[in-house]
């Protein structure tokens, strides 16, 4: 077969699984299992089939037009360089491990085989992503992974938080979507093709009437798929779908989408210093405030959701300073290891019975119960706090790199503030970023207190995933990190002297305050009980969840946060705390400036409905029901009566045709 | 015989089953006087075929053919009609027109004439159908 061949096969296979999956879901439920995992496996090995063809060589461009479609034409085109085809290797590892962990995880759900179909569908359409060749057929995947987040994110839809939450993701992503479809738009007319090669062609020779208009609308649908701030909102709320899930959404899927978008067509952001601006701006802002807000949650699944939004602002920040190939590298890596954390939290959230770390900082010897989540967590969260030699290191020190680079003028397109302000955020985040991992690391690993719950061992699919995902975690970045130039631009990815130094002492330097603060605090643990663990520990992991993210509220007073007089975090972020629990009140803010307004507007047209419009319908119909009424009473009910009025009216006829006719 | 005969004879009868149709009160003296004008359009068809086909060179005699199928069909009719008026009597003791008023508008008690008991079921009858 051909390489495009293979090529058109990886998105399809996803999709015709999610197809069978969903019709057979009922009448077959024995094939459910194979149809939700093998044809992911199988997209998987062509992904990397069409990987090694590739090679890191010449894009393997093929397009086809299925019928005119007017003024710009839309083909179904294929463009797979060296990005592409890496970024589908990831997303197909992923959500193959995903797959295999969720027949562990939902194991006695009744509606496994629709979320299963689901997660197929939400595969083969960030595969036809990575894949596309033409923006509105990318612009289809897209939207196909907005509406497979709502339906899996509101995958617990029983209990109210996981329906607002899926609302909450479909609406603030949708509310990127819009702009980002006005931008792709601008661009196909500037342009004159939706075809990325051609795109990218009109960039480099200048055709291109209002590049800064364009970047920036495209950049706005980029902020809401990718949770960058402000439109970061849903991610973390979107942690009350399972996590497996959240695994497939913040690793391989979805977020990933928008840093891959911007990072193919680079050149048009790069055509806009003030684009390269905002971006820079906006990945600071995120990656800073992310980690502050992860610093202070309980919820082990928000603390992962702020950290995801960090990372892809560290992404988005390599992109302001123009270099993608360190942005795609910190995509793969980070990709890996978060996945793996997800999962990881997934079988502790089972093992714990709670989600909440405060409750997990109470039970002693949670490690022993899960040897598995513990030693592929502890990887995960070194390669998160980028310490050496684990992948997260190459790929943080490639971004730091690239800021440096960009800060002292090396780079051509991206301007030197933007490179410092990367530069500074990446450092600052850098500490963060190691604080909460050791303080996630401490309360779920090193609690002291009762004797965790003993639920038996963990299925072996879970773990299995787990132990698959902490190889690239712990390795991708250092056997990577050389041969990856030659699939993407040439740029050089190795870590230089100075930021690894920096970046990895701000990283101790975070971690050992953290542990001393945690030593300091730690004895308060014993004074203050907490601890509200799941109504039925026995039941399968995804019920353990969905009972421990609805307790959380009414066992501790909000979602995010918890009364815990001896979290680390309290003491490291001091008054900030409170704010940074709840993600600086930005939720509040919208509630203020969209929501309530919406609200009081949707009042008052149902006030000017109700009693304005229908009055006038009403008044309107009150004649003709007059007329009617007086109509009506000539209906006595006597048939001759009928008769005679015909009779009657008949001969008023024929008198009239008669004088007519004669001319009377 | 001159064509006034036959014609001044059915407008006679016509008129006769108009005025049963419109005064009678009972349902049956009514079929019978639709029956008086039917016979009087028969008149008339018979009649105007043979002043027609005196004229023609050659003819079908469609009128008294329109006759056999109007005689026939009267047959018909008067045969559901008696049914109808049979039913009406067995469930409401009565065949008199002037009494027979379920279509009225809203339902009305028929008139200050008609007594009690035949209130109950012609409402009842009027709740069925509505």
């Amino acid at each position: 077969m051909t390489t495009t061949t293979l090529a058109v096969l990886v998105p399809l296979l996803p999709f015709l699984g999610a197809a069978a999956g969903l019709l057979l879901g009922r009448t077959a439920p024995g094939f459910v299992r194979p149809l939700a995992v093998l044809p992911t496996l199988a997209s998987l090995v062509l992904a990397a089939l069409v990987a090694a063809r590739q090679g890191g060589g010449r894009a393997v461009d093929a397009a086809t037009e299925l019928t005119p479609t007017g003024s710009v034409p839309i083909e179904l085109a294929l463009h797979i360089d060296g990005f592409a085809a890496l970024v589908a290797v990831l997303v197909g590892v992923v959500a193959t491990c995903v797959q295999i962990y969720s027949t562990g995880y939902l194991r006695d759900d009744p509606r496994y085989p629709s979320y299963a179909a689901l997660v197929s569908l939400f595969t083969s359409a960030m595969l036809l992503v990575v894949y596309s060749g033409d923006l509105m057929v990318l612009l289809v995947g897209w939207e196909i992974m907005g509406i497979c987040s709502y339906f899996l994110v509101g995958h617990y839809w029983e209990t109210p938080e996981a329906r607002a939450a899926s609302l909450k993701a479909f609406l603030v992503t949708k509310l990127g979507d819009v702009p980002f479809l006005i931008g792709l738009f601008a661009l196909a007319t500037d342009a004159g093709s939706f075809r990325i090669t051609k795109v990218l062609g009109a960039v480099a020779s200048g055709a291109l009437d209002h590049p800064t208009l364009i970047a920036l609308l495209l950049l706005a649908g980029v902020a809401g798929k990718s949770a960058q701030f402000p439109l970061h909102t849903w991610l973390p709320d979107a942690m009350a779908g399972p996590t497996p899930v959240s695994a497939l959404i913040h690793a391989a899927t979805m977020v990933a989408a928008g840093v891959y978008f911007i990072a193919r067509l680079l050149p048009l952001f790069e055509a806009s210093q003030a684009a390269m601006a905002v971006l820079a701006v906006m990945a600071a802002v995120t990656m800073v405030g992310s980690a502050l807000a992860a610093l202070a949650q309980d919820d082990i699944k928000r603390v992962l959701a702020y950290s995801t939004i960090g990372q892809l602002g560290y992404m988005t920040g390599a992109l302001a300073a123009g270099d993608r190939g360190a942005a795609v590298f910190h995509l793969l890596t980070h990709g890996a290891f978060k996945a793996l954390l997800f999962l990881a939290a997934g079988v502790i959230i089972h093992a714990a019975g709670t989600n909440s770390l405060a409750a997990m900082s109470r039970m002693r010897n949670l490690r022993d119960r899960v040897p598995d989540a513990y030693w592929t967590m502890t990887v995960a969260l070194l390669a998160l706090a980028a310490i050496p030699p684990f992948s997260g290191f190459f790929s943080k020190e490639s971004v730091l790199g690239a800021a440096e680079h960009a800060a002292t003028g090396h780079t051509e397109h991206a301007p030197g503030a933007a490179g410092w302000t990367v530069l500074v955020a990446g450092l600052l985040t850098a500490v963060l970023t190691a604080a909460y991992a050791m303080r996630l690391w401490l309360l779920a690993f090193r609690g002291r207190g009762a004797e965790a719950p003993d639920h038996g061992r963990q299925p072996v699919a879970m773990n299995a995933a787990l132990w698959v995902l902490a190889i690239p975690s712990l390795a991708l970045g250092g056997l990577a990190f050389r041969l990856l130039p030659d699939w993407f631009d040439g740029g050089d990815l190795a870590p230089t002297l100075t930021t690894s130094v920096l970046g990895t002492g701000v990283a101790l330097v975070g971690g050992i305050v953290t542990y001393a603060a945690w030593r300091h605090t730690t004895a308060l643990a014993a004074r203050v009980p907490l601890g509200a663990v799941a109504a039925h520990p026995e039941g399968d992991a995804a019920l353990v969840e969905a009972e421990a993210i609805a307790s959380h509220k009414p066992a501790y007073g909000d979602v995010a946060y918890a009364p815990d007089p001896s979290d680390p975090g309290r003491l490291l972020l001091g008054p900030l705390h409170r704010h940074a629990a709840v993600g600086f009140h930005l939720d509040a803010v919208y509630t203020a400036l969209f929501v309530r307004p919406v609200r009081a507007g949707a009042s008052l047209v149902r006030f000017l409905d109700r009693e304005v419009v229908d009055t006038y319908v009403r008044g309107a119909g009150t004649l003709p029901r007059w007329l009617g009424a007086a109509v009506r009473r000539a209906q006595t009910g006597n048939v001759q009566t009928y008769v005679s009025a015909l009779l009657a009216g008949t001969v008023v006829l024929a008198v009239a045709v008669v004088l007519v006719a004669t001319g009377a | 015989m001159h064509l006034a005969y036959p014609a001044v004879l059915s407008a006679l009868l016509f008129c006769t089953g108009l005025y049963g149709v419109l005064a009678r009160r009972n349902a049956i003296l009514v079929l019978m006087s639709v029956e008086l004008m039917l016979n009087a359009v028969n008149l008339n068809l018979v009649a105007f075929d043979v002043w027609l086909s005196k004229a023609a060179e050659e003819t079908l005699h469609s009128g008294q053919a329109l006759t056999l199928f109007t005689i026939a069909i009267a047959a018909a009719e008067i045969g559901i009609g008696l049914a109808i008026v049979l039913a009406v009597y067995r469930n409401r003791g009565t065949s008199d027109i002037d009494k027979l008023r379920d279509t009225a508008e809203g339902h009305e008690p028929d008139g200050p004439d008609t007594d009690a008991p035949a209130t109950g079921p012609a409402a009842e009858k009027a709740e069925a159908t509505a």
